[in-house]
């Protein structure tokens, strides 16, 4: 027991003396110190928190009135949102949520390249999140299937039959994802499972895994600077401050506009013209008839460019693949010392921006028709180019910084206001 | 723990027999988790063959069944579509079909069916899956079009036996199910032609 468990009398006390739970506070919040130049940017982990948390409260009431069959599943989501007293607001939080969930976690992943945070020694707090980012795009595609609707039913047709163009095994994994020989009440029922058990219970605990490898080695900052080489005299570091109160007091701030915004999509357009939940939707799952344009939900447009982009139909599921990949050798792939887009070379600059343009035309690009023409060109010589320059990145990144190329400017020793 | 003493070379051998011994006892627990995946036997039944009459097929007309789950298309084809199927044959990726897994071997033709007019197909795009659009008129698609299907999710193009155009991002021809014509003419989908 540590002299300040021990002063402490009551039930504190007792339970401390049973459970870490003053000790615990204090490694996470209480004297968990943090770089004092957090901005913008470092709101969207506690978003993302909020979020989860969000997804999962709502996910757990509408199980409760969700039938996870092919011949009630459609009519049970209909039933909630027209009788079961509150039944909407609770549906539109939840299908709200997915789409701001992978708002918060683009722009949160923004950050981390913006000041370098996957880099030198918060590789695996990046790893984590990048598994976390595939769990949630696994969970994502599940619960898509669930009401049951034609996008629905033909966005995992399409996804499954991804699997099937792996030489060799593929007709057989995807008949046995499906477990069935076409998608059907199985699928649905092994997809309710995965959706509200199995990966939100992988979720959670890969959040706290990604939240101590971060307490481990310390929260980055803007500048890039490490500030554990300042420390005063008590050993605390001079750029730091407490997390409890400044931090959440400032994510609570964070949080109240993010309300805002999130409370205006729920009950003004909860469909978002046809983006969070696409038209085709409102019609129950007809296995006989493909709607006549499949898009994705908005969140995994980029990669369904990047698939099509290529004119085969293995390599464009390698190709898409790869997109995802590589995301995850990024510490490894950027070989540059300085972390902050602040202090790194113009051409990492450039790189950056260029990147995160190919992200969004490439998302753009996937939501429409592939014959559609933009500026003389069609939509896929478009996604050409664009997957071109997303490639073109990390090839562009490793050379510049394994080679001596970068001439980053001279980074301050203590964090800048 | 305390090495003072201890017999390493023993307890090395120990640890290693342990994690093999283990290693395959949760490679043959995993066994059961996997297979639970795999159709049921159920759904397996349910792929029990079905009967079709066909005599009030027209030509140029399609028929919708299911098989399976899945949906089976069953197409008549006039004498002039029978006629074209050899014209599109250089802009082809398999004219021969000579991919097996499309086809029985008994529809392993130039018209890919028992019966040159009866098509039997299944109309799941071999692309991502979709269902492509029957267009059997000449002209319909684009001026050289001779008629066949048309996928509208990327743009993949089948002729009037499902064999896929070059070019495409679908990579073989749409799959013919095992098929027989019963002696009473009745066309059974599911079951193979030897099995009669
Ligand atoms: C369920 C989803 C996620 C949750 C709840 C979450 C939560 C958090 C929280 C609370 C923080 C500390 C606050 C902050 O720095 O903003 C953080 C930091 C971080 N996260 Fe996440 N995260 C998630 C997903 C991701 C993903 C997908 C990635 C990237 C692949 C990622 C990469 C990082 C990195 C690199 C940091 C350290 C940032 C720094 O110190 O500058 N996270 N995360
Ligand atoms: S699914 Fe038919 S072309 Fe892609």
């Amino acid at each position: 027991m540590s002299d300040a468990t021990k002063a402490q009398g009551g039930l504190l006390g007792w339970v401390d003396a049973r459970f870490p739970l003053t000790r615990m506070w204090n490694e996470h919040i209480g004297e968990y110190y943090a770089p004092k130049n957090f901005n913008l940017w470092y709101y969207f982990g506690s978003l993302a928190l909020f979020v989860l948390v969000n997804q999962l409260l709502t996910g757990i009431w509408l199980t409760m009135n969700y039938n996870p069959s092919a011949d009630g599943a459609f009519a049970s989501v209909e039933y909630i949102m027209r009788d079961v007293e509150w039944g909407w607001l609770i549906r539109y939080m939840h299908s709200t949520g997915a789409s701001a969930f992978f708002v918060v976690v683009y722009l949160h992943m923004f950050r981390a390249l913006l000041y370098g945070s996957y880099q030198k020694p918060r590789e695996l707090i990046w790893v984590f999140g990048m598994i976390i980012y595939v769990l949630l795009m696994a969970e994502a595609f599940m619960g898509y299937l669930l009401p049951w609707g034609q996008m629905s039913y033909w966005g995992a047709q399409v996804i499954i039959s991804l699997f099937g163009a792996i030489p060799g095994i593929g007709e057989e994994l995807a008949l046995w994802i499906r477990g069935d020989y076409n998608i059907s009440g199985v699928t649905l029922n092994r997809f309710f499972a995965l959706h509200v058990v199995a990966l939100p219970l992988a979720l959670v605990g890969l959040v706290v895994f990604h939240i101590l490898a971060l307490h481990e080695v310390g929260s980055n900052n803007p500048d890039g600077v490490d500030i554990k080489k300042n420390k005063d005299s008590s050993g605390k570091p001079k750029d730091g401050i407490p997390f409890h109160p400044y931090y959440t007091v400032k994510d609570t701030f964070g949080l109240g506009v993010f309300l805002i915004f999130f409370s205006a999509v729920v009950f003004f357009a909860p469909e978002m013209g046809g983006y969070f939940l696409e038209p085709p939707n409102f019609e129950p799952a007809n296995p006989l008839q493909t709607p006549e344009h499949i898009a994705p939900v908005w969140y995994f447009t980029a990669f369904y460019s990047v698939l099509r982009a290529i004119p085969d139909k293995f390599g464009g599921v390698l190709a898409m693949g790869l997109a995802i990949f590589l995301l995850f050798l990024l510490p490894w792939i950027d070989r540059g010392k300085v972390r902050s887009i602040r202090y790194r070379g113009l051409g990492h600059k450039i790189a950056l921006g260029l990147f995160a343009v190919a992200f969004v035309c490439l998302s753009y690009l996937g939501l429409q028709a592939p014959s559609d023409v933009y500026f003389g060109l069609t939509v896929t010589l478009w996604a050409q180019i664009w997957t071109a320059v997303y490639f073109g990145f990390f090839i562009f990144l490793f050379t510049y910084t394994a080679f001596g190329f970068e001439k980053p400017k001279p980074v301050p020793e203590r964090v800048t206001d | 723990m305390s090495q003072d003493g201890a017999n390493k070379s023993r307890r090395r051998f120990l640890t290693g027999a342990v994690t093999a011994a283990g290693g395959v006892g949760v490679a043959y627990t995993a066994v059961p988790f996997l297979a639970y995946w795999n159709p049921s036997a159920t759904t397996r039944a349910a792929g029990a063959p079905v009967e079709v009459d066909t005599s009030t097929l027209k030509p140029g007309q399609k028929m919708d069944i299911s098989w399976r789950g899945q949906p089976v298309w069953v197409i008549r084809r006039s004498e002039s579509a029978i006629e074209r199927l050899a014209e599109v044959e250089d802009r082809l990726s398999d004219p021969a079909s000579a991919v097996a897994s499309q086809q029985p071997a008994y529809a392993q033709n130039a018209h890919r069916s028992i019966d040159p007019e009866f098509l039997v197909l299944i109309p799941i795009c071999t692309h991502l899956g979709c269902i492509p659009s029957y267009m059997p008129q000449p002209g319909s698609l684009d001026a050289d079009w001779q008629g066949g299907f048309f996928c509208p999710c990327h743009g993949s193009k089948f002729d009037m036996a499902g064999r896929v155009y070059a070019g495409v991002p679908a990579p073989t021809n749409l799959q013919v199910p095992p098929h027989r014509i019963a002696d009473n003419g009745v066309l059974v989908v599911g079951e193979d032609q030897e099995a009669a």
